[in-house]
């Protein structure tokens, strides 16, 4: 069994998984690489890091600023590999999932990725431009490595395709929980709570929720009705381009963990 | 399980958010192109809206100028708004109201693309958002105005490169946003399926017309077809007609920008690295780690990232040569044929004409070249005259 099916079993019934996202490389590489422990001391189940692209066509502005950012720090998937070896090299062990655009992955060459990423300590990767019907190819790469594709699911996803996402998703199923690019939101779509039921009915992954989580209070209702919440831009704004990068973070995720650990379950999956 | 291959080229490489609202388009152009009233009213609005068929006019003086091949030009210069692109906004504006979509998005580098797509939504009654990068607003102004003056709603791009390639980033950013009520109208043959395809099948109209026309005018085939290629719609919409006729060379013109070696230009097959970008697998320009890389061009059109899958398919099946002109080159052809011809192109088609500059003088008399002037150059005046003022 791999470190993200553990994560899962082990809070199933209990709470859902904290999951924030990090831009590798961002505001700086050094700060970058102490943000990854400081996320794991702060209580993250599960961390997401983002590998930069010049045209993140999926972000919002707060992300591609971060992107922007990173890729001027010299940010390479390369190097992003390598800051996750280091992390484990400190003693991080919770599931460390890369999240990136094709591009950069298809110019390093697929199976290169998955063997390199692997034995770099890297549990799964999701890509925002790949579709199941494109993914064929990662998808062979990565078995071969036992290294987890996870796709994600939109609001616009009909029953037939979150069924079939569902059965080709590992570890989990990424769901977007609104049509729209990445970036914190004042209110959850009032659609949610229909589309985590759409989704559970077509899977029994668990089902984890990200894109316009903006604040703890928006991350406990998640927590209520997901197996995991994912949290990207509100985090990165917190973080920002100042000194106290890895304070800001540190607090942020411990509220969010306080938030999701006291949210009361329902829904949850039939085990 | 992937869709809408050219060989191994094209795709669908978007987020799933998208996934459903290209199989509803895809749907809705497959009927639409089959459905007789659909094509009744395309093709009434091609003649009465857009001017079509527009001429092929033999370039008298430029053939002579080269002494070999003669040499006619497809005046798409003469369509409504004064590029091709009034085309495809068209056919893809008609098939946004047949699918119920009120609202329309669009990118642009020239401003050509967004000055017809403003046209077309003033036309048939549709909201029009486009998106331009800045240094894009910034040397196209005219056309800024114009799209202004058509209605539409410009959104100034100023993240990235500030060029095509980012006006494209912020559409799709906007079409995953609104997706329910949006039809995003992409200007060219690129993209994901069904786009390429579709905006071909919007565009081929051109080498439809110019092979008919020559068949009066000659009684014979073109030796060879010229195009600029920037994500490659005219050219595609000048060659379709063409590509069974093995006996017709098709050669697509990239921008050469300040020359290969100068590393400041947009010549995807020069650069020989396949890769994904806005949803297709194709020929594109990026670095070691995979990042786009910026591009350079005298012409707002031509400066872009990734070519059409389906040019990259004619590229490496070899039905189709690529070369490019240079900004030099493009303006040197800019100014001859306005001095000689009386027509002042678009600089996009400046390099178009630029490269039968070089080849005409090589073929033999009673051979003919086609050269696709898909634009006019009133946009291009005050790119012009910096340049040449700098030079004087």
């Amino acid at each position: 069994m791999n470190r993200i099916d553990e994560t899962f079993q082990a809070l199933q019934g209990k709470r859902a998984a904290l999951m924030p996202y990090l831009p590798l490389g961002y505001p700086t590489l050094p700060i970058s690489r102490e943000l990854i422990r400081a996320a794991e001391d702060a209580g993250a189940d599960i961390l997401e890091l983002g590998v930069p692209f010049s045209d993140p066509l999926a972000d919002g502005p707060v992300i591609q600023h971060a992107t922007q950012v990173a890729l001027e720090n010299g940010m390479t998937l390369h190097k992003c590999i390598e800051m996750v070896q280091d992390a484990r090299a400190h003693g991080v062990r919770i599931p460390l999932v890369l999240m990136g655009y094709y591009n950069p992955i298809l110019r390093y060459d697929l199976k290169k990725f998955a063997r390199d990423a692997l034995e770099g300590g890297v549990d799964g990767v999701i890509v925002p431009d790949l579709p199941i019907e494109e993914a064929d190819d990662l998808q062979d790469a990565a078995r071969a490595h036992n290294l987890n594709v996870i796709f994600l699911a939109a609001p616009t996803s009909s029953q037939e395709r979150l069924k079939k996402i569902g059965r080709e998703t590992r570890g989990f199923l990424y769901l977007v929980s609104l049509t729209g690019t990445t970036g914190q939101r004042d209110a959850l779509p009032p659609g949610l709570e229909e589309f985590v039921r759409r989704a559970r009915e077509a899977t029994s992954k668990p089902v984890c929720v990200g894109f316009g989580i903006g604040s703890t209070d928006s991350a406990r209702r998640v927590a209520q009705i997901a197996d995991g919440v994912i949290v990207g831009s509100a985090l990165v704004a917190k973080i920002g381009d100042a000194s106290s990068a890895v304070e800001n973070a540190r607090q942020f995720i411990s509220e969010l963990r306080e938030a999701t650990a006291t949210a009361q379950l329902k829904n949850a999956p039939d085990s | 399980m992937s869709k809408g291959r050219f060989g191994k080229f094209g795709g669908q490489f978007v987020p799933e958010t998208l996934m459903p609202a290209l199989a509803e388009l895809e749907e809705a152009f497959e009927t639409a192109r089959h459905d007789v009233a659909f094509q009744k009213e395309y093709q009434t609005l091609l003649n009465s809206f857009v001017g079509r068929p527009t001429p092929l006019y033999f370039a008298k003086r430029l053939t002579e100028l080269c002494g070999g091949a003669k040499i006619y030009f497809k005046r798409e210069d003469l369509a409504h708004t004064g590029a091709h692109k009034i085309n495809n906004a068209l056919g893809q504006g008609l098939l946004a109201k047949r699918m119920g979509k009120s609202r329309i998005v669009a990118e642009t580098g020239a401003g050509q693309h967004g000055v017809a797509t403003a046209a077309t939504c003033a036309m048939l009654g549709l909201e029009c958002i486009v998106y331009m990068g800045t240094d894009d607003i910034k040397r196209q102004q005219p056309n800024v105005f114009r799209m202004k003056l058509l209605g539409a709603q410009v959104c100034e791009v100023n993240a990235g490169s500030r060029t095509l390639k980012d006006a494209i980033n912020e559409a799709l950013r906007d079409w995953v946003t609104n997706v329910r009520t949006t039809h995003y109208l992409l200007g060219s043959a690129l993209g994901p399926h069904p786009y390429p395809t579709m905006v071909r099948e919007f565009q081929c109209v051109i080498g439809r017309e110019a092979k008919a026309q020559l068949m009066d005018a000659e009684g014979k085939l073109p030796a060879a077809l010229i195009a600029c290629v920037g994500g490659g719609s005219n050219s595609i919409g000048l060659f379709d007609a063409f590509r069974h006729d093995k006996q017709v060379a098709m050669i697509g013109v990239e921008a050469g920008g300040a020359g290969i070696e100068s590393g400041k230009h947009a010549a995807r097959f020069a650069d020989r690295s396949i890769g994904v970008l806005h949803g297709t697998y194709t020929y594109l320009l990026n670095d070691a780690d995979g990042q786009i890389r910026e591009t350079h061009s005298v012409s707002a059109g031509l400066d872009y990232a990734a070519v059409g899958p389906e040019h990259a398919d004619l590229f490496e099946s070899e039905r189709a040569g690529y070369t490019f002109a240079t900004d030099a080159e493009a303006l040197d052809a800019f100014q001859k044929i306005s001095h000689l011809e009386g027509i002042i192109p678009a600089l996009e088609s400046a390099h178009a004409v630029a490269e039968a500059l070089k080849r005409a003088p090589r073929m033999s008399k009673d051979e003919i070249v086609i050269v696709n002037l898909s634009g006019r150059g009133d946009k291009d005046l005050q790119t012009v005259m910096s340049v040449l003022e700098m030079g004087d």
